[in-house]
């Protein structure tokens, strides 16, 4: 029957309460929902690479490696020499390798070459692969493929010419050797999204009029010339390796660790991601901190209603003690409010996120290739609904002890 | 409690009360057989409804003692005297008796909740808080009604089959009538006689209103049977 009470004294008061259970239930819809996009940009950051065992790259630190071969952030401070490069590769544990060598850019993006066998190899969110929105992997010299970003910015289409310049952010541009867009790739939500690929010959056929960063004096090279030239690379800026059992990763990050030729250093992707995480990761805590504020102002909130309803329902509460109420039941009915209200708002916070994820998933997934996963709530969201409605007991204590001192001082008499 | 003891005795009681207008109430003897129906007159700070929290148990004598049917109330705990007052006394406001997010029944059911006792004789609480309803010329049908719709005059019969509910032996009214017009008055009291007769209940009522004696046993006047010392705050 205090249960039946409590109700009806809360449906006696639907507006008020009613707002106060839409104040909660928006907070906890948006703790829930930064909770359910930290997880879905850890977990799509954590995808940028997947089925990539190692990473090679000349020594440095595995953060910086990554950064610069997967996010093409930075750049490598010395490359790994062809010669060393076969060397790996022809190891009885290596299933695959693909190189990847940087350096040069168009407009804002990066250029990477790499072979054919990148698109096969590379793979991200669940080992997915790499699929065309429009034209073919490159076949030719010249060719490029650019990620669905790039195509956007640039508003380029298959078949439309792109003109590579050396170096970074540079303007020294290599006008004597047109690209063609051959492909556009579907958008990933990785950094691939923000590069243009090209063979690693082309890479070479770019530098062949170059020797120390400086252009050559003379004619430049015509290309035809450069066609009939071998264009087998000097050295790659990175490559990425499969081996053949998970067994040998360890062995094989040994050997390269300790290769003799030249300091190399390979690091698993995983390990490595995670590492720059917790870098990242700073962010993502201080923005959970806001929705938790978020989420105690309207606990806050519901106090406040609380203390603010005392007055109105004194002659209530004096009922209630002429009927032989104890003042502590008054004072467990006020709770008792309390928590529904606030499972009330954190029920209505969850479907609010549902509905909402519902809605913005593909939205989201499209703009920031970010996915966020509709699932049945976590033991760590249910706990923190459970969370809420204790803290409603817990900030409702606070008016229902204020209650409880006004009844006993009322009696059943209500003094004004 | 015995069988035999006054359904109410004061004797040489003296209550104090500190809040923003201190007063103090002094009660030589005061003494209301069962059964009998009583009318205390007396105007407003005349410390009517200090005298009835004192029976009811919600205010403490600093000394003396307030026995209802034999019970000394200042032996009790608080909660104790909660309890009590919930399976003993029957109580009826001037107005504003009801919650009114709450339907009728729940409403006259609502002491039965604080006094197993009480549950436990009014039996089949729904038939009868239905049967009360009808005897009080209520709609039976009213019982599922909430009780914000009610006017004045119903909800205060509504009130009056609530303190009537498990035949509580003293019955308690603060003014009822003061809310209602002069018809429903007579009325309203008419009913209320017949059930207290009928249920054999002891009956203290409150009141300014002096033309109501000739329905009474017996007429208390506060100002005889109390004193009332108030000190300017």
């Amino acid at each position: 029957m205090i249960l039946r009470l409590a109700l009806g004294s809360l449906v006696a008061r639907v507006v008020t309460v009613g707002m106060t259970v839409l104040a909660i239930a928006m907070s906890v819809a948006l703790f829930l929902g930064v909770e359910k996009v930290r997880t879905g940009a850890k977990d799509s950051f954590a995808d940028t690479i997947s089925g990539t065992d190692l990473i090679v790259g000349a020594r440095s630190g595995s953060v910086q490696l990554l950064l610069y071969s997967v996010f093409r952030i930075g750049n490598a401070t010395n490359n790994v020499t062809w010669q060393s490069y076969e060397e790996i590769a022809a190891r009885p544990e290596v299933d695959w390798i693909v190189p990847i060598s940087l350096g040069d850019s168009h407009r804002q993006f990066r250029v990477m070459g790499t072979t054919a066998a990148f698109f096969d190899r590379y793979k991200y969110r669940d080992r997915r692969s790499l699929a065309m929105q429009d034209g073919v992997v490159m076949d030719d010299l010249f060719d490029a493929v650019i990620g669905s970003d790039v195509a956007a910015t640039l508003g380029y289409s298959v078949g439309d010419p792109i003109v590579v310049a050396h170096g970074i952010a540079s303007f020294v541009e290599h006008k004597d050797q047109p690209f063609r867009i051959a492909g556009v790739l579907e958008k990933t939500g990785t950094p691939v999204d923000r590069t243009v690929i090209v063979s690693m010959e082309a890479i070479e056929a770019i530098h062949v009029d170059w020797r120390n960063g400086a252009r050559t004096p003379g004619e430049p090279t015509p290309v035809e010339r450069i066609r009939q030239m071998d264009l087998t690379p000097k050295a790659v800026t990175a490559a990425l390796v499969g081996v053949k059992s998970p067994l040998q990763t360890f062995a094989l990050q040994r050997a390269i660790n300790d290769y003799g030729q030249e300091p190399l250093l390979a690091v698993l992707p995983g390990v490595a991601l995670q590492e720059l995480w917790s870098i990242v990761g700073v962010a993502e805590t201080a923005l959970l901190a806001v929705s938790a504020m978020v989420v105690i102002t309207a606990l806050i909130g519901l106090m406040a209603t609380i203390f603010s309803s005392l007055n109105e329902r004194r002659r209530e509460m004096a009922i209630l003690r002429a009927m032989g109420a104890r003042p502590r039941t008054i004072l467990s009915l006020l709770v008792c409010e309390a928590v529904l209200t606030a499972t009330a708002g954190a029920a209505l916070g969850l479907a609010l996120l549902y509905g909402g994820l519902i809605i913005a998933q593909p939205m989201v997934d499209s703009a920031f290739g970010l996915w966020l996963p509709i699932e049945a709530p976590s033991t760590r969201d249910i706990g923190m609904l459970a969370s809420v409605v204790a803290a409603g007991a817990i900030v409702s204590l606070l008016p229902a002890i204020r209650a409880y001192r006004l009844s006993l001082a009322d009696g059943m008499m209500v003094r004004q | 409690m015995t069988d035999d003891a006054p359904a109410l005795s004061l004797r040489d009681v003296r209550f104090r009360w500190r809040g923003r207008a201190p007063f103090s109430l002094q009660i030589p003897e005061v003494i209301i057989a069962q059964g009998e129906k009583v009318l205390l007159l007396g105007d407003s700070g005349s410390g009517k409804s200090t005298l009835l929290s004192l029976v009811c148990g919600t205010v403490v004598a600093e000394s003396g003692e307030v026995r209802v049917m034999g019970t000394d109330l200042s032996d009790l705990s608080s909660g104790r005297r909660d309890g009590f007052r919930a399976e003993h006394v029957g109580v009826i406001f001037q107005q504003f008796n009801l919650l009114p997010f709450a339907s009728v029944l729940d409403n006259i059911l609502l002491p039965l909740r604080f006094a197993p006792n009480r549950r436990t004789r009014a039996g089949a609480t729904r038939e009868t808080a239905t049967d009360l309803c009808r005897a009080l010329s209520l709609p039976s049908a009213i019982v599922a009604a909430r009780a914000a719709e009610l006017s004045v005059g119903q909800q205060q019969r509504v009130a009056v089959a609530r303190a009537l509910i498990g035949r509580p032996p003293l019955l308690i009214a603060d003014e009822p009538t003061s809310a209602l017009d002069a018809g429903s008055q007579t009325a309203f009291l008419d009913l209320l006689f017949e059930q207290v007769e009928a249920h054999a209940m002891t009956l203290l009522m409150v009141s300014h209103d002096a033309r109501l004696s000739s329905r009474f046993d017996r007429v208390l006047h506060m100002d005889e049977i109390a004193t009332v010392e108030r000190q300017a705050a």
